[in-house]
């Protein structure tokens, strides 16, 4: 188990360092560049001053060099300075880190809880009127754009109950400390938690359901009915352990997004997260912060793959980790 | 009967306490909205309009301007300007200290000029004709021109020429200055935090050198990225103040109306932006005279300003918008002429070549606007493919001259030798740069009129030199120009006293005091 666990890390960092080589060029092949961003938010913008700022994002140098120079600082863990925001990446990110992995973190838990609850109840209640309930609003969910729930949600819960915040991370200027701003934060998480989870959340309904409902029918099941065990037991312990493993695949893809963010999440609900700094360095060509933004969550999808492989052992024992 | 009596008296009883309302009352917070999230609040480093709109209450000017564009005191109480023509006096107001406590004096005046003359393109160019600046007491300054220059009394506003204190930018280097992150100035309000991706928080400067001022305990600046939910944000009270372009236009209206809000498109005379087709002069059918003047005419210019603007801005007439100085109403000449439009297009010898219009990547309103206007040109017999960009791929497509006709609005800062002439001649047509001379417009005497009004002294030597460029521009049409914009200030009703000057947000929160 060590030695796999070595392996990848292994195979890990060279797929890592084959994104950071991709990324830096593909990025550079988008038209603009941050200088001439700047300059156009400016609304002035003689040629001395773009000479300018090239020259301090080092845009003048030679694009090897400029690769070289971002290795270098790479191997000794350094993510760059971010001109434009006058920053190095690393703070930029960290400050942003813990938002979106509470916002992400708790959409996960409650998709994957609700999901699988949901999904093994329809099974359990094949064709009756609860199952058809279940997966049609699955369906639903599944079906609608994020971005539209987001903003019904909005208008339902902010607008006319005015029952939770439309925005923000959490009151501000309130002065709350300790446990009454968790209480404050949490009720700000309310809403794009929700809206965030529930798409994957009808995607682990319907695969727990459509997956059970397959494992329920082999005889292994048979036999443990025959044994006389009881259904509940059956339900858990044979059906629901032997039909999660699809279901870990996907927690194991969705896990890898943990730290990527939620783009469309963080802007409606003004989140302020990772998704978003990596969506205005984009805009913005900021080369470095967005490199930064890549590195770190190819990094966790990495890490996550791995997670996932040996809670598969975990799940379920015949498989060899290897 | 009973009706519009009591109409009248709710009215009376508005007004009546409106009247009341009118002694600013001292403590309070103000929310508005900052959109997008500035790259930084020094202001001598970064001008993009977050920047300028949220540091305006940090730093200031020797200089304000009101509506007309008169020049009120800042940092200057007074000022005067010598029989020549070049010399100009300012006596600094004494009481002023920066945030820090440290007093404001003349020096900070000299070094900021020369500052700003490294960091700053627009300050740089306005600066051109300064040949010194000296300080013969703590509290005087004295500009001495190398020539006469007709608007340099207009370049004194804080975004333009921001003091900056030398105590703490003098023989550093002044991009990696740690202090750029926490900015330091004279101005109403002082820079106390910001969370990235959140807010930004200002708090009342309680030593400001003007006697009362400021009213409000502290400011948040709100980052709010999607329009829809800045929007809803001020529905729901948790925000205050929409500074004009917060929301998409199609929201405008229905805020303006929300129960206890008010609004005004006032605040905006000096920046007076001013929208218009870029014509790329140098090849393709919009280098014909008789195809660009066709476009012109091609133009259904008040569809665009009540169906896509919602009715906000006013059709433009020419290179001025009409609060430019010297601007003149009877250069005017391009109406909605879809027929006129069609003959001239046969005229210029125009051979279905396919023209890529570049619209402007500032959200949906800019979106519909340039379909309106791809849709017009059909009408006139134009091919037209639309070329969907962001920001820098537009910033790039502009500054290489790689368009036939593109979107873009300026701001005039209210003299033609300030902010429109910049546009048309021939010495501002510079590759890789967005905003000079984009078209590649060049004429010896429209060149020689803008040099000429520039030094020209007193408005009987300016007015007929402009009068001659605006009706050359308009004949010439070397762009199309579309609308004088408007951005409307949304703000709840008992925010009073918000936009009190020609600059608007921009000025800071100086004046401003909430009803409580």
């Amino acid at each position: 188990m060590a030695g796999f666990i070595a392996r990848r890390i292994a195979k890990g960092i060279v797929v890592l360092l084959a994104i950071v080589v991709l990324n830096f060029f593909l990025i550079r092949l988008a038209p603009g560049d941050p200088a001439l961003v700047m300059a156009g938010e400016a609304g002035a913008g003689d040629e001395a001053f773009i000479a300018q700022l090239r020259e301090k994002f080092a845009l003048d140098q030679p694009l090897p060099s400029q690769l070289g120079a971002y290795l270098r600082s790479m191997a000794g863990l350094d993510l760059g300075y971010s001109v434009r925001q006058q920053m190095p990446v690393a703070t930029l990110i960290g400050e942003r880190l813990p938002a979106t992995l509470l916002l992400t973190g708790s959409a996960f838990a409650i998709s994957l809880s609700l999901g699988v609850l949901l999904g093994a109840l329809a099974a359990r209640r094949s064709g009756t009127l609860a199952d058809t309930a279940i997966t049609g609003v699955a369906l639903l969910f599944y079906a609608t754009p994020l971005f539209w729930v987001s903003l019904m949600a909005i208008l339902l819960f902010s607008v006319r109950l005015d029952w939770l915040p439309s925005f923000g991370f959490e009151t501000v200027g309130a002065g709350y400390t300790g446990l009454s701003r968790a209480l404050d934060i949490a009720h700000h998480l309310v809403l794009p938690a929700m809206t965030l989870g529930l798409f994957f959340m009808a995607v682990y309904v319907r695969m727990t359901r459509s997956s059970m409902l397959e494992v329920s029918r082999l005889d292994f099941v048979k036999t443990a009915r025959a044994k006389g065990l009881t259904e509940g037991v059956i339900q858990r312990r044979h059906i629901l352990r032997n039909a999660l493993l699809p279901v870990v695949t996907l927690a194991g893809l969705q896990a890898g997004t943990l730290v990527g963010g939620a783009v469309l999440t963080e802007t409606v609900f003004a989140w302020p997260g990772i998704g978003r700094l990596m969506y205005e360095a984009l805009l913005q060509r900021d080369y470095n912060l967005l490199l930064g933004v890549f590195v770190i969550s190819s990094a966790m999808v990495l890490v996550f793959n791995l997670v996932t492989d040996v809670v598969y052992r975990a799940v379920d024992p015949r498989i060899e980790v290897a | 009967m009973l009706k519009t009596l009591m109409a009248g008296t709710v009215l009376s009883l508005a007004l009546a306490g409106a009247a009341f309302a009118q002694t600013p009352k001292p403590g309070g917070t103000a929310n508005a909205v900052i959109q997008p999230e500035p790259p930084g609040l020094m202001l001598a480093m970064v001008q993009n309009g977050p920047t300028q709109m949220v540091a305006g209450n940090i730093y200031e000017g020797l200089l304000r301007y009101d509506s007309a564009l008169k020049p009120l005191p800042g940092l200057a109480e007074s000022w005067s300007m010598g029989e020549d023509g070049k010399t100009y006096t300012f006596k600094l107001v004494k009481n002023a200290t920066w945030h820090d406590g440290k007093p404001f004096t003349a020096d900070d005046v000299v070094f900021s000029v020369e500052l700003l003359r490294q960091t700053h393109a627009r300050a740089r160019g306005n600066l051109t004709r300064v040949a010194s600046v000296t300080a013969p007491d703590p509290y005087t300054v004295v500009f001495t021109l190398s020539e006469p220059f007709g608007p340099f009394l207009g370049i004194f506003e804080v975004g333009s020429l921001p003091m900056i204190p030398k105590h703490i930018y003098a023989g550093t280097d002044y991009k990696t200055n740690p202090a750029n992150n926490t900015p330091i100035g004279t101005g109403p309000y002082m820079f106390k935090e910001w969370k990235k991706g959140s807010y930004i928080r200002l708090v009342k400067n309680p030593n400001y050198h003007v006697a009362g001022k400021p009213y409000l305990d502290e400011i948040y600046w709100h980052v709010i990225p999607d329009a829809a939910a800045r929007a809803v944000a001020f529905e729901t009270g948790k925000v205050d103040i929409l500074p004009g372009g917060s929301v998409e236009n199609f929201d405008v209206q229905r805020l303006s109306s929300l129960k206890g809000a008010c609004s005004t498109t006032k605040g905006w005379e000096f920046f007076s932006p001013h929208s218009w087709l870029w014509l790329n002069n140098r090849k393709g059918p919009t280098a014909n005279k008789a195809f660009r003047q066709a476009v012109s005419y091609a133009l259904d210019r008040d569809f665009a300003r009540d169906v896509v603007w919602n009715g906000l801005g006013k059709p433009a007439t020419g290179p001025f918008s009409s609060t430019v100085r010297y601007y003149d109403a009877k250069a005017a000449r391009y109406s909605y002429n879809p027929a006129k439009a069609k003959a001239l297009v046969k005229e210029s010898g125009y051979k279905g070549e396919t023209v890529r219009l570049l619209p402007l990547p500032y959200g949906e309103t800019w979106q519909r606007w340039a379909e309106a206007v791809k849709q017009n040109l059909e009408d006139a017999g134009i091919k037209v493919e639309l070329v969907a960009t962001d920001v820098a791929g537009w910033n790039q497509k502009t500054s290489d001259w790689d368009y036939d006709i593109a979107f873009t609005y300026l701001y005039q800062y209210g003299d033609p030798a300030l902010g429109v002439g910049r546009n048309y001649v021939t010495s501002q047509i510079a590759k890789g740069s967005p905003f000079n001379n984009v078209e590649g417009y060049s004429n010896p005497s429209v060149d020689e009129a803008f040099a000429k009004g520039a030094v020209a002294v007193g408005d009987d030597q300016r007015r007929p030199i402009y009068d001659a460029v605006q009706k050359t521009l308009v004949e010439d049409a070397p762009n199309a120009w579309l609308l004088e914009l408007q951005f409307p200030t949304i703000t709840r009703c008992k925010v009073h006293d918000l936009v009190t000057t020609g600059i608007g947000v921009n000025d800071g929160f100086r004046d401003a005091w909430i009803e409580r």
